[in-house]
């Protein structure tokens, strides 16, 4: 118990101290949580009114984030992969970062889940035992079940991991190993049970397709490692922990080809949409063209199908996969960009439109809106910021418990 | 349609306003009256309390019930300065509610959706909540129009120029889109060449929306009605997204109800007044017809285009004009089961 605290208060002390540059980032953030702190007050208190969402388009900047957080989620599990299933050496290490990765996005996602509900305080009816769940009819409940699953099988898997590091004992492979195993399965469950909430609905034409799941993970695995090497680069840069060429050469790999697969999971469904240009194809074309002066969307559209594909040949030039400094990163940015603003602009709002009656609604979010949204977002960087910091601490060995003693393979 | 049957609605639009604006003074002076009047808070918060561990109705025991509809009551009469009952009498038995609407006879007058307001105490303003829409469409324009059809050019091939046509009726949107609309403010009505479509909750046999509820809060009564647990909802709106007839409702802020017009004869599961967060929609009127009596808006139809009644009884209206008109569901493609039937004579 001595040591646990020693863990927490050690791990803490570490993870709050650093730079300049680290502070300002904090700080950074820090503003948006005090903003949001407002609005998130006035949201509880006078109802999602103040947000833009109507009955006509009931899915807000919220669920549109949450999507987004469960690709980053999904993805994390690239990290782990290499590592423990193709018993890669030099990511071994690096897993645990991943593991952060996913524990962060599914916090985040949980919390927008929280800002979408118009009862937040009610949400004890999904405690089993004292709610009730509408199984196996709601897919709402399976989501429910697999992000919190996700959730604890990564707190658990990071805490053990960073902690038997701490106090200097080799982990137990026997517990550690078939948990990392679950979490490996559990990630793409996750993502699978999040689209299937949306393809369920036979009437959303634009969401009812059989390749929204596949979208979906070519979308987390162009996303999630975008961000895996961004964070790495930035890791890689600015603490001691060595992160080798090879390991962002394989992500930049993957989030090349999850484009290749995400412009066919895209062109095929495009494609028996307009082909045959029945009713079921009016929201899409109400997104690529507009209709009758309604084109807000429009342009979105287009600029996020450009650079797709403009990020997809990119990627393919060796050079650009090599150059760690300048483009990979850039390249990388625009694809994490432009994989969260398709979230709302096309997946979502042209998606209610037109709804069931024929009627055509474009959608403004509100400042209270954005400012919800940038709160739980700087929530959740805080969060990651400071497990990352902790944890490469504990990784190099600047973090250790006095009694420990060195583990063989510990620091490179 | 004849003559007789042509009504003319006024539209007092000069007036509206200045009634909206007495409306709103009425609503601060009794807000503010109720602020002075209001008790100690303690009381407030446990009731509060009470409310937000109250388990999902249908679970309660008889005790439970008692104790959360004299809760109700206590609250709804203190907050509208007027006695409230609030009725939880059970499903009849042996009885499937149907609805027959003859879109023939419709003429677009919206009273239907006036009465529908006024018994279901639904917010008047912020948010303005209705839970029939009338649909208008022009005559002859369901996805064809006379005057287009030249327009446009067939494809040209080597065989001749018989390929599909390009552009004019072609570039029309299909099935509903584009062609209906819900925000006609005529003069009068019916509009020479328009016919209406009055849309609500179709009381579905397998409502999408009951399916994908999370908790339960909605679900198909005996009386195959679907109701909502106004205090089990947690307001995630997955009914509103799965429902393909647009019959959901979402407060999404605190309803706006005025005091002086609220109708203070509730039940549980149909128009006591719902809390800011929840869906609500049409019960066919459940504490109405639970007691025998017809919804409201079978009762203001002026020219009875409104047909209700129990399917299970071959005698009943709406069983005669499914053995005898010409009947259609809405939507039949998402298999959903409608019991609200359209027909024409």
């Amino acid at each position: 118990m001595k040591k646990m605290i020693s863990f927490v208060t050690d791990f803490v002390s570490y993870a709050i101290k650093g730079g300049a540059k680290y502070y300002a980032w904090l700080l950074f953030l820090l503003f948006f949580v005090l903003v949001g702190a407002y609005t998130t007050f006035r949201q509880l208190t006078e109802g999602l009114i103040l947000i833009g969402a109507t009955d006509q388009g009931m899915w807000e900047l919220y669920m549109s984030n949450f999507i987004f957080t469960a690709h980053i989620a999904a993805a994390a599990v690239l990290v782990v992969i290499p590592a423990y299933i193709y018993k890669r050496k030099d990511m071994k290490e690096l897993a645990v970062l991943g593991e952060i990765i996913a524990l962060s996005f599914v916090t985040i996602g949980i919390l927008f889940i929280i800002y979408h509900v118009g009862r937040p305080e009610r949400m004890w009816h999904f405690i089993p035992g004292l709610g009730y769940f509408n199984i196996p009819n709601s897919m709402l409940d399976f989501d429910v079940i697999v992000l919190n699953v996700y959730l604890i099988v990564n707190l658990v898997a990071v805490f053990y991991l960073l902690y038997k590091k701490y106090i200097g004992q080799p982990i137990n492979k026997k517990y550690y190993t078939p948990l990392i195993y679950l979490a490996v399965a559990w990630g793409p469950l996750i993502h699978i049970c999040t689209a299937y909430v949306l393809s369920s609905n036979a009437r959303m034409h634009s969401w009812a397709t059989a390749v929204l799941p596949f979208a979906f993970l070519s979308m987390a695995g162009a996303s999630g490692p975008s961000l895996i090497i961004i964070i790495f680069l930035l890791i890689r840069k600015y603490t001691r922990l060595q992160i080798d060429d090879a390991v962002i050469d394989l992500f930049s790999q993957i989030i090349a080809w999850s484009l290749g697969i995400l412009l066919l999971v895209l062109s095929s469904e495009y494609f028996t949409e307009l082909y045959s240009s029945t009713e079921h194809a009016a929201s899409i074309k109400y997104n690529m063209f507009g209709h009758n002066g309604l084109n807000a969307y429009v342009p979105w559209f287009w600029l996020t199908m450009v650079l797709i594909v403009g990020s997809f040949i990119m990627l393919l030039i060796p050079k650009i996969r090599k150059s760690y400094n300048r483009f990979l990163p850039a390249v990388c940015a625009v694809v994490f960009l432009v994989v969260l603003f398709e979230k709302p602009v096309i997946l979502v709002f042209p998606a209610f439109v037109p709804n069931p009656l024929g009627e055509y609604t474009e959608y403004y979010p509100t400042l209270v809106e954005y400012f919800n949204m940038l709160f739980v977002w700087a929530v959740g960087f805080i969060g990651l910021t400071l497990l990352m910091k902790g944890a490469i601490g504990i990784l190099t060995g600047e973090v250790r418990h006095p009694d420990a003693v060195e583990v063989k393979g510990g620091v490179k | 349609m004849s003559e007789e049957r042509k009504e003319t609605i006024e539209r007092d639009d000069g007036n509206e306003t200045r009634r909206d604006f007495l409306k709103t003074m009425g609503v601060a002076t009794v807000a503010g009256a109720a602020a002075l009047m209001a008790g100690p808070a303690e009381a407030e918060a446990k009731e509060t309390f009470a409310e937000w561990f109250q388990t999902h109705y249908a679970l309660m025991t008889d005790e439970q019930k008692k104790e959360c509809i004299e809760r109700l009551e206590t609250r709804y009469s203190e907050e509208f300065g007027k006695k409230t009952t609030v009725s939880e009498s059970p499903a009849l038995k042996g009885v499937l509610f149907g609805y027959a609407l003859n879109i023939q006879k419709c003429i677009g007058c919206r009273r239907c959706v006036q009465a529908c307001v006024t018994e279901n105490n639904q917010s008047r303003h912020d948010p303005e909540i209705q839970w029939i829409r009338v649909l208008k469409m022009e005559k002859g324009s369901f996805a064809f129009s006379a005057d287009k059809l030249d327009k446009g050019y067939p494809e040209t091939s080597p065989i001749g120029d018989y390929g599909i046509q390009v552009g004019g009726n072609a570039y029309t949107p299909v099935g509903i889109s584009g062609e209906t609309q819900h925000y006609y403010q005529p003069e009068t009505v019916p509009e020479k060449d328009a016919f209406y479509f009055p849309v609500q909750c179709q009381q579905c046999e397998k409502p999408p929306c009951v399916k994908v509820c999370p908790v339960r809060a909605t679900y198909r009564d005996p009386n195959g009605i679907v109701v909502i647990d106004y205090n089990w909802c947690i307001g995630c709106r997955m009914c509103l997204l799965a429902c393909p007839y647009w019959a959901r409702r979402f407060n999404w802020g605190k309803p706006n109800l005025p005091p002086e017009e609220m109708n203070p004869k509730t039940h549980y599961y149909g128009n006591r007044p719902r809390m800011r967060g929840v869906m609500e929609k049409c019960t066919f009127c459940l504490q109405r017809v639970r007691e025998g009596r017809y919804p409201a808006c079978v009762e203001a139809c002026p020219v009875g285009a409104r047909k209700f009644g129990n399917l299970l009884d071959p005698g009943s209206e709406v069983r005669k004009v499914l053995d005898t008109k010409r009947v259609f569901r809405f939507k039949e493609e998402y298999n959903t089961f409608p019991k609200f039937f359209y027909f024409i004579d």
